[in-house]
């Protein structure tokens, strides 16, 4: 049993220097079996692990990661959380996702400083003001919290947008989701290792799989460069290199992979205390707590795993950004990096059992993955306990590009993908 | 960002192109007579690999002409450049 993290154990170990605090989890030697592997050492597989074993009572689990926890696009993300998607398949599962936001901190006793302090979404032409109201009435036939601004209450909501008619693609109105907001990202990663280190999770860090070994039409186990580890069942949440897992299993996914960046401005006093996205013009800013104003730009239109991106695209972000806040003209941009994000041809992700017996994919989230992470843990570890999925991620099966059923959220959120 | 050698126009920066996804992907020669399964591999598998990808590229904003690339995806390195219905080159 871990110390509890609390206000007497701060104390405590205040009187030590800080020095004796107890390791968060432990680096773990791999094992020669266990029941569930899971591929990928993020915010959403060690969610996947932290579920398997909290509510699907597993005890032999490892979480294997080819570099070190969080260092993926968990710790590259914009951190943005929201629910407010237009199909009633995402509304579930993204508002699943927020609900277990709104107490994770505690449930993990650790602070994910999850910060509800609203996303706003702007419209910049009439199809967009149509798009957008069409969108807060389907959220809210779902239960998910969504309001419609005009300009004036944009404005009053975040005074330094610049709302005049000349600009241009000026604001004509906007959505609001208050429940929404941003958290930190590293911590969600931590937390969930902390607690899934707890309930006895193996978590092998700088550990890549090589190779999947099948035998038929199911899986015998991952071949790894701390050797070969048995397994029965594999649960692959490898975000950009989903594919190339899924190709040393011999099968292909309707994934292409290219790169997403963001950049942080050097820190100043507060200035935007919510989230703003505009799809139109392609700019989103937040500003995190150390001050910074956290910006993402776009996705390139090529495929790549290099973790760079095309200057023009940052450049293109900026300029809407300038135009939008004109106070920000002086800023100066402290950090620029890129992640690679696995994108679906309808922009929805793939939370699915494969064609082989054993093999589950969790993949697919694209530019939006970070605001799903507990939902997306909680719904993946369901199906990989269950060898079904849920209700609430039925939808999102491999089969749909097949059958034609797709969750289309591309053009029709007006989400940032 | 990269410079791209169009085979038409000489090298140019890569923000005047257009990637066009994965190449040498056949429409179907009989449509009519496809399973679901053949249509979800022609229309959304792709092979999206990590090292020597082949692709398709359109000179959007230059002569607008498509042609082919063999490119690198881990480090972005342009491998050949050839144009459409040329045969590709064997690794």
């Amino acid at each position: 049993m871990k110390n509890k993290y609390s206000v007497f154990s701060l104390i405590k170990n205040a009187f030590s220097y800080h020095e004796n605090w107890e390791k968060a989890w432990k680096d773990a030697t791999p094992k020669k079996e266990y029941d569930v592997v899971i591929v990928g050492g993020g915010g959403h597989g060690l969610a996947t692990a932290y579920y398997l074993a909290k509510k699907h009572n597993m005890k032999n689990i490892a979480v294997v990661e080819k570099g070190w926890i969080g260092g993926g696009n968990t710790g590259r993300n914009t951190t943005i959380i929201r629910s407010n998607y237009l199909w009633d398949a995402s509304a579930g599962l993204y508002d699943h996702a927020l609900k277990i936001w709104e107490g994770l901190s505690q449930e993990l006793n650790y602070n994910v400083m999850f910060s509800q302090r609203g996303v706003m979404n702007l419209a910049h032409n009439l199809q967009d003001v149509r798009d957008l109201k069409r969108r807060t009435h389907a959220n809210r036939l779902n239960g998910i919290d969504a309001v419609y601004l005009n300009t004036d209450e944009v404005k009053k909501f975040c005074p330094i947008i610049n709302t005049s008619p000349d600009i241009r693609y000026p604001v004509l109105g906007g959505t609001l989701q208050r429940r929404a907001g941003t958290a930190r990202h590293d911590a969600v990663a931590w937390g969930y290792a902390r607690g899934a280190d707890e309930m006895g999770v193996d978590i092998i860090q700088n550990c890549e799989v090589k190779g999947i070994k099948r035998n038929g039409d199911s899986v015998e186990g991952i071949e790894t460069t701390k050797g070969f580890i048995k397994t029965k069942k594999i649960g692959v949440v490898a975000a950009g290199h989903s594919s190339v897992i899924a190709n040393m299993a011999g099968l292909r996914l309707p994934l292409e992979s290219k790169p997403l960046q963001a950049l942080v401005s050097e820190p100043v006093k507060p200035i935007i205390d919510t989230v703003v996205m505009s799809n139109a013009v392609h700019a989103y800013v937040s500003q995190s707590d150390k001050g910074e104003l956290v910006i993402g730009a776009g996705t390139d239109d090529y495929v790549s795993y290099s973790q760079k991106g095309s200057h023009q695209i940052v450049e293109g972000t900026l300029n809407a950004i300038l135009e939008l806040y004109p106070i920000f003209s002086r800023m100066r941009m402290l950090r620029q990096w890129g992640g690679i994000v696995d994108i679906c041809p309808d922009a929805s992700p793939i939370l699915s059992k494969t064609a082989i017996k054993g093999l589950y994919f969790n993949c697919g989230w694209g530019t939006g993955g970070f605001k799903a992470t507990p939902g997306s843990g909680d719904l993946f570890a369901h199906t990989i306990a269950n060898d079904e999925p849920h209700k609430l991620n039925a939808a999102f099966n491999l089969n749909r590009f097949v059958s034609g059923d797709l969750v289309d959220e591309h053009g029709a959120a007006a989400v940032a993908h | 960002m990269f410079i791209i050698n169009c085979p038409y126009c000489g090298e140019r920066d890569q923000q005047e192109f257009k990637a066009g996804g994965e190449a040498h992907i056949e429409r179907p020669k009989q449509p009519t007579e496809l399973s679901d399964d053949e249509w979800a591999e022609y229309l959304f598998m792709r092979k999206n690999i990590k090292g020597v990808q082949f692709e398709r590229w359109n000179h959007a904003h230059g002569c607008r002409k498509w042609f082919n690339m063999v490119r690198d995806t881990s480090n972005d390195e342009i491998k050949l450049i050839y144009k459409m219905g040329e045969k590709p080159p064997v690794e």
